[in-house]
């Protein structure tokens, strides 16, 4: 049980803190949330620089073009990035996260070279086209069909939840390529262009009142065989491995960002006076316990998967499950410490708090997460 | 950084999880229960021979020279297991008042306000001083920070004129409530500090019994059968073990770096998370075992039991919360 960060680990970060120093004034202006293509623009400027600086992809493989960073550097990156107020993945989420592992995991030689390089320099953006409107926690029941003619598929059908639809360049695709197989053994994961003849983008408006994804329609578009990642119907082991490194990573920054907020939360208390009631400051106090703790269990998983080899385990979805939980808790006390401020929405926090209803919902519900943690770790029979 | 338990501290718990169930298993457990709740002092003294005591006393002292991490594993092992006792106080007492680190003499401890555990038996009284600043008033108690140390005569005229006994919510736990004034005894160095520790390692021990109560409540989710299936097997059931392992596994990573840090907000945070986990998951696990879970046979009522009571010990959820918002400023 060790806590200290290796002199190695140290030196990365020190020389991680001095380039984020001079680098990040030079950084243009936040666009404004409903600013795609100004989004796309400013966070793939952002990659650039990454890629310049050698940061790009640092906990990718070597082999894929990436750092092959340790876990805990990838920590330490994702930590120091976020207290410095550098941007966050943003547009390419999905590229470094999501399909950009999947593809240095599961893809050809040719593959690899052909798709993760625009990813690391911020050429090429991705969305993902997982969710239909009947398959989003069952996953497995997802209905777009591919039909395969000559060398190509004949792609046909609709997704949901699609981030980044609107200026993202490619698609990491599930469709079904064998209706009469079982539902996990006729799926296949495509990389799909997002111009090809019959993508139709259209975007869906949140409850936040934001477009932060889209609906995406898909009549009879037509994908090279040679962009299918794996065998044909192998894509729900494929995906698994995608789901895995969305788990295992994908909040380290959030966290830090949380106790940030409780931090300037507390300092909001204590000018407008909430911070005499009693009641509301031991709330603050647990939710710092909360936090703290939460980052001491990211601290613990990392760990954990630096020792087993790299791969993010089942830890995630205790993780998850726990930090979206708290993550509505923080901006609900946030809404007690605004107080009638709480209904104005150019407050800050105030529009959070709505985000935050997502949390429990995306990347696995909730639910989901318990049924994960109940089966996978707890061992505990499958049922319905 | 290697936040993971180190090959030795694994060995460490194997070592004394075996001792544990070799000692005081389920059967002597239960037979401890109904035949008496005095401390076992024979397994007092075999605690203190395998170092359980004198663990963070430096070898010089003859203690075994590790340190909080250690010992919160061991805790950890004790709060699975329901061993009885002022372990704690005796152990924070090793190589101050004489005996404690070979498991010699019991000692028990005095919290302000708290009832105490154990004072019948005890051979030394670790009297704790207020956590935080208080109004001067009556008695010769210890200031705030500070810790003393009471035993021989003084000890026995507090148990025969100051104390009365408490019928105690917890049958592994003599209660006994001090109204009247205690001697000033030794002080002793550091006083501050030992409440801290004494709640890091009630954290600890809430750790185990949480971690215990979930796998109590898994095991019989996957045996008892109703309706034709596992009761395992009903999303109900398995979500309530789920948030039973979350709990217990984020209190984890918060007493284990806790026990790293020696960090003041850190340890309430420890703290506060793991009396949540223990108690809610004993909870839990009572109602997982349904009608059997409300019987006295049944494991899970002396786990929530103790879980209550090391809640309102060492460092209250007020104390904890307010320490932690003192800490966001």
């Amino acid at each position: 049980m060790d806590l200290a960060y290796t002199e190695a680990e140290e030196e990365f970060r020190a020389r991680l803190r001095e380039w984020l120093a001079a680098v990040l004034p030079s950084l243009p202006a936040k666009p404004s949330p409903d600013d795609w293509p100004g989004r796309r623009a400013y966070d793939t400027a952002w990659q650039r620089m990454l890629y310049d600086a050698g940061y790009a992809g640092l906990h990718w493989p070597v082999d894929a073009g990436g750092q092959g960073a340790t876990p805990t550097q990838h920590l330490i990156f994702l930590e120091e990035t976020e207290k410095a107020g550098a941007p966050y993945v943003g547009a390419n989420f999905v590229g470094l996260l999501h399909a950009g592992p999947t593809i240095a995991a599961e893809g050809t030689a040719e593959q690899r070279a052909r798709w993760l390089p625009p990813v690391l320099r911020g050429d090429e953006i991705w969305c993902q086209g997982f969710s239909e409107p009947d398959a989003g926690s069952d996953l497995a029941s997802l209905r777009t069909r591919a039909v395969r003619d000559g060398d190509h598929y004949v792609v046909s059908g609709q997704k949901i939840w699609t981030s980044h639809a609107e200026v993202a360049d490619w698609c990491e695709l599930l469709v079904r390529t064998d209706p009469t197989a079982p539902r996990h053994r006729g799926i296949s994961w495509l990389a799909m262009r997002m111009d090809a003849p019959g993508v139709t983008v259209r975007p869906l408006r949140t409850l936040a009142g934001s477009t932060e994804f889209a609906e995406m329609f898909l009549d009879e578009v037509r994908v090279p065989v040679s962009h299918r990642i794996g065998a044909e119907n192998d894509g729900w082991r494929v995906t698994m491995v995608t789901l895995s490194f969305e788990r295992g990573t994908a909040f380290v920054g959030e966290v830090v960002a949380c106790r940030r907020t409780l931090a300037a939360l507390a300092a909001e208390a204590q000018a407008n006076g909430g911070w005499d009631d009693p009641v509301l400051r031991r709330r603050l106090g647990r939710l710092n316990a909360e936090f703290r703790a939460l980052w001491r269990l990211t601290q613990w998983n990392v760990s954990e998967a630096q020792s087993s080899g790299g791969v993010p385990g089942t830890g995630g979805s205790v993780f998850k499950l726990r930090y979206s939980h708290a993550r509505q808790e923080l901006y609900e006390a946030a809404a007690e410490v605004l107080g009638a401020d709480a209904a104005d929405l150019d407050r800050e926090w105030a529009l959070d708090r709505l985000s935050s209803l997502s949390y429990t919902i995306a990347a696995g519900t909730s639910q989901i997460q318990r049924n994960i943690v109940a089966e996978r770790i707890l061992g505990l029979p499958k049922g319905r | 950084m290697d936040f993971q338990l180190s090959d030795d501290q694994r060995a460490l718990r194997a070592g004394v999880r075996e001792l544990l169930a070799g000692r005081f298993g389920r059967d002597r457990m239960r037979a401890a229960l109904d035949g008496g709740t005095g401390i076992d002092r024979a397994l007092w003294r075999e605690l203190g021979e395998a170092g359980f005591f004198a663990l963070r006393l430096p070898e010089t002292e003859g203690g075994v020279g590790l340190g909080l991490p250690e010992s919160v594993l061991l805790f950890e092992e004790a709060g699975r297991s329901l061993l009885p006792g002022p372990l704690i106080a005796t152990h924070l007492a090793a190589g101050a008042v004489k005996g404690a680190a070979e498991g010699e003499t019991v000692v028990a401890v005095l919290d302000a306000g708290q009832p105490v555990g154990h004072l019948g038996d005890a051979d030394g009284l670790l009297v704790l001083g207020p956590g935080e600043a208080r109004t001067p008033g009556p008695g010769s108690g210890p200031e705030p920070g500070e810790a003393r140390a009471v035993t021989g005569g003084a000890l026995r005229d507090v148990v025969r004129e100051a104390a009365r006994p408490v019928r105690s919510l917890d049958p592994f736990t003599p209660l006994w409530r001090v109204t009247g004034p205690v001697g000033p005894g030794e002080l002793l160095s550091g006083g501050a500090r030992l409440r801290d520790e004494g709640a890091l390692l009630a954290a600890a021990e809430q750790l185990g019994s949480a971690a215990r109560t979930t796998e109590m409540a898994v095991q019989h989710a996957g045996e008892r059968e109703q309706f034709g299936s596992p009761i395992g097997s009903f999303q109900a059931v398995k979500h309530l073990c789920a948030g039973m392992l979350v709990r217990a596994e984020l209190a984890r990573s918060a007493v284990y770096a806790a026990a790293v840090t020696a960090d003041r907000a850190e340890i309430a945070g420890a703290k506060l998370l793991a009396d949540d986990a223990a108690v809610r998951n004993a909870r839990d696990c009572l109602q997982v075992h349904g009608g059997m879970g409300f019987t006295w046979e049944a494991d899970v009522h002396l786990h929530l039991k103790r879980a209550w009571l090391r809640s309102g010990q060492w460092l209250t959820a007020a104390a904890a919360e307010e320490a932690l918002a003192a800490d966001l400023c």
